[in-house]
Parts: structure tokens; C-alpha cells; sequence
């Protein structure tokens, strides 16, 4: 009985972590979104008739099942990475988004290399 | 070797910040249609302003070239482009297909009333959700497609002489 109880929490516990893995969150999405009409505002901060319609849109696609990355695609489709605040990875930002990872790695290189001087003397 | 090889790191972390921002400032920032030029049109779902059907890409298909318009009652500028609609409706090439969004039908046929009614077919977008499949932002806007569904040229804002000029010459080479 007591297996019982520790299999049927363990499996309870599993399926509530799952959902949460999996449910999609409207309002990180409408904050990564750029209002196309408004200057310098999200959808989620806009009350716009393009951002009203924005988020019913996403939504709509959150209750069909959809995921972040496929609602991102759709309207990156539709009006271009101009919509999205944090663009994906691609050809032509690929730079950017290295940049802060080369500018680490060179730090550290340099902040080694100096210690190691200094030990060595 | 150890000096040359930092003073060498910082000079090409240097080169490749500069190139990163020559890159980045010289991308355009603002909202175009250039993209959109060129795609075909895949999803076309919309409602028929009175009929109980669904205006679909096969619909338009059949015509060598459409203009979907979007417009509503309530926008002043759709007043402005509606007389070079009413023009463009006497075109043999072409097709008007005229999508109201957020409006009220009653509202939208008064318009038509008092305008005229330019379009061979007339669809219905009550909450505006069908436009976000054509791009659309604002209103008034219209695209082009040809019978491929391919969009030709999107407008943003009422539709201009030029424009009108420019749908006229596209539909009239065909």
C-alpha cells in the first residue's frame, strides 16, 4: 500500500512539474513582442488596436497547442524579426549574439594569462 | 609572445565590435513590407460579410490579379482611398476583395451606401485576428496578389494616385 501511495505522489509530482514545463506564458511572450504602431512600447505595455489584436492572436495560438518558438515563427512570418525584441539566432545577427560570449572568454584569457605572469615572477 | 598575443586579441575584439556595430546601425530598424513581397499567401479564411461562407485562397485564385483591401467604417482615411477604389473596380484584370475589420455591419454598409461599393466581394473581420495572416497593422491597407497568390505589392495607408496608377499599369501588362 505504502509503494502505492510513494508510486501515485512520485507520478502525480512528475505530471504537475511536465505541465509547467510545457505550459506557455502569454504575458513573456506579449513582453517580447514590439508594438509596430507604438514608440518604444511591448504589446504587453500597449492598449493599441494592433496590440489588442496581437494578443488575441497569441492566444488563439496558445490554446491551439502551439509552442513560444512556433507563435514567434508565425508572426516573425507575417511582419518580420522587427516584431520580436529578442531576435533568433541567424546569419545575420550571429555576431551580436557572440560578441558578449568572445568578450568573456578574452577577458578571462587575459585575466589567466596575467596571473600566471605574476605567479610565475 | 604573450604581450603580442593580448595586444593581438584586443585589436581583433576591437575590429569585431566596430564591425558588429557597422552592421547593426546600418540594418534597417523600421517596419517594411519588402518581405512580404514575393511570399504566397497560404492561409486565406475569411468570412463573407453576408453570405454564410468562407472566402478562400482557391476563391482567389481564379482571378488573374486581386487587391484585398482592409477598411473599416470608422477610418477616415479609408474615405480618401474609396473614390480610386471605386476606379479600380472598373479594371478587367482585377478583383477587389474588401475586408472589414472591427466594425459594425450596419456601420459598414451605411459606408458602402454613401461611397459606393467597390468590391466584387466582401469579407468580414470582427475581431481583426484574420489580418495578422496578411501582415496587416493599421488600417487602411491593401495588397496585390496575382493569381498565384503571390503578393506583388503591399500599401500601406490609403491607396495614392501613384499607387492607383502603379495597380493599373501591373494589371493591365497581363
Amino acid at each position: 500500500m505504502r509503494i502505492k501511495i510513494i508510486i501515485f505522489f512520485t507520478m502525480l509530482n512528475f505530471n504537475i512539474l511536465n505541465a509547467e514545463n510545457f505550459s506557455v506564458d502569454s504575458n513573456k511572450i506579449f513582453k517580447n513582442l514590439r508594438c509596430l504602431i507604438c514608440q518604444g512600447q511591448s504589446v504587453a505595455d500597449s492598449n493599441s488596436e494592433f496590440a489588442q489584436i496581437i494578443k488575441l492572436v497569441v492566444k488563439d495560438q496558445i490554446n491551439d497547442g502551439k509552442s513560444e518558438k512556433e507563435i514567434y515563427d508565425f508572426l516573425i512570418e507575417k511582419y518580420g524579426e522587427w516584431i520580436v525584441y529578442k531576435p533568433p539566432l541567424n546569419k545575420v545577427n550571429f555576431a551580436l549574439w557572440l560578441l558578449p560570449y568572445l568578450v568573456f572568454i578574452t577577458g578571462g584569457a587575459i585575466i589567466f594569462l596575467r596571473f600566471k605572469k605574476r605567479n610565475n615572477r | 609572445m604573450q604581450k603580442k598575443i593580448i595586444k593581438l586579441s584586443i585589436i581583433l575584439l576591437i575590429i569585431f565590435i566596430i564591425g558588429v556595430f557597422f552592421i547593426g546601425l546600418n540594418k534597417n530598424s523600421i517596419y517594411d513590407t519588402k518581405g512580404l513581397v514575393g511570399q504566397k499567401i497560404t492561409e486565406i479564411k475569411l468570412d463573407h460579410f453576408s453570405k454564410n461562407k468562407i472566402i478562400t485562397a482557391k476563391d482567389l485564385s481564379k482571378n488573374n490579379f486581386t487587391l484585398i483591401n482592409f477598411w473599416a467604417s470608422w477610418c477616415s482615411p479609408c474615405r480618401d482611398e474609396h473614390p480610386i477604389l471605386v476606379e479600380l473596380n472598373k479594371e478587367k484584370n482585377l478583383k477587389l476583395l474588401g475586408v472589414n475589420v472591427k466594425d459594425k455591419k450596419n456601420n459598414a454598409l451605411e459606408f458602402l451606401k454613401d461611397f459606393g461599393d467597390p468590391y466584387d466581394d466582401l469579407a468580414r473581420d470582427e475581431f481583426g485576428k484574420h489580418s495578422v495572416n496578411f501582415g496587416i497593422y493599421g488600417i487602411p491597407e491593401s495588397i496585390l496578389i496575382n493569381q498565384d497568390l503571390i503578393i506583388i505589392k503591399k500599401f500601406i495607408g490609403p491607396i495614392s494616385k501613384n499607387d492607383y496608377n502603379y495597380i493599373k499599369d501591373t494589371v493591365r501588362k497581363q
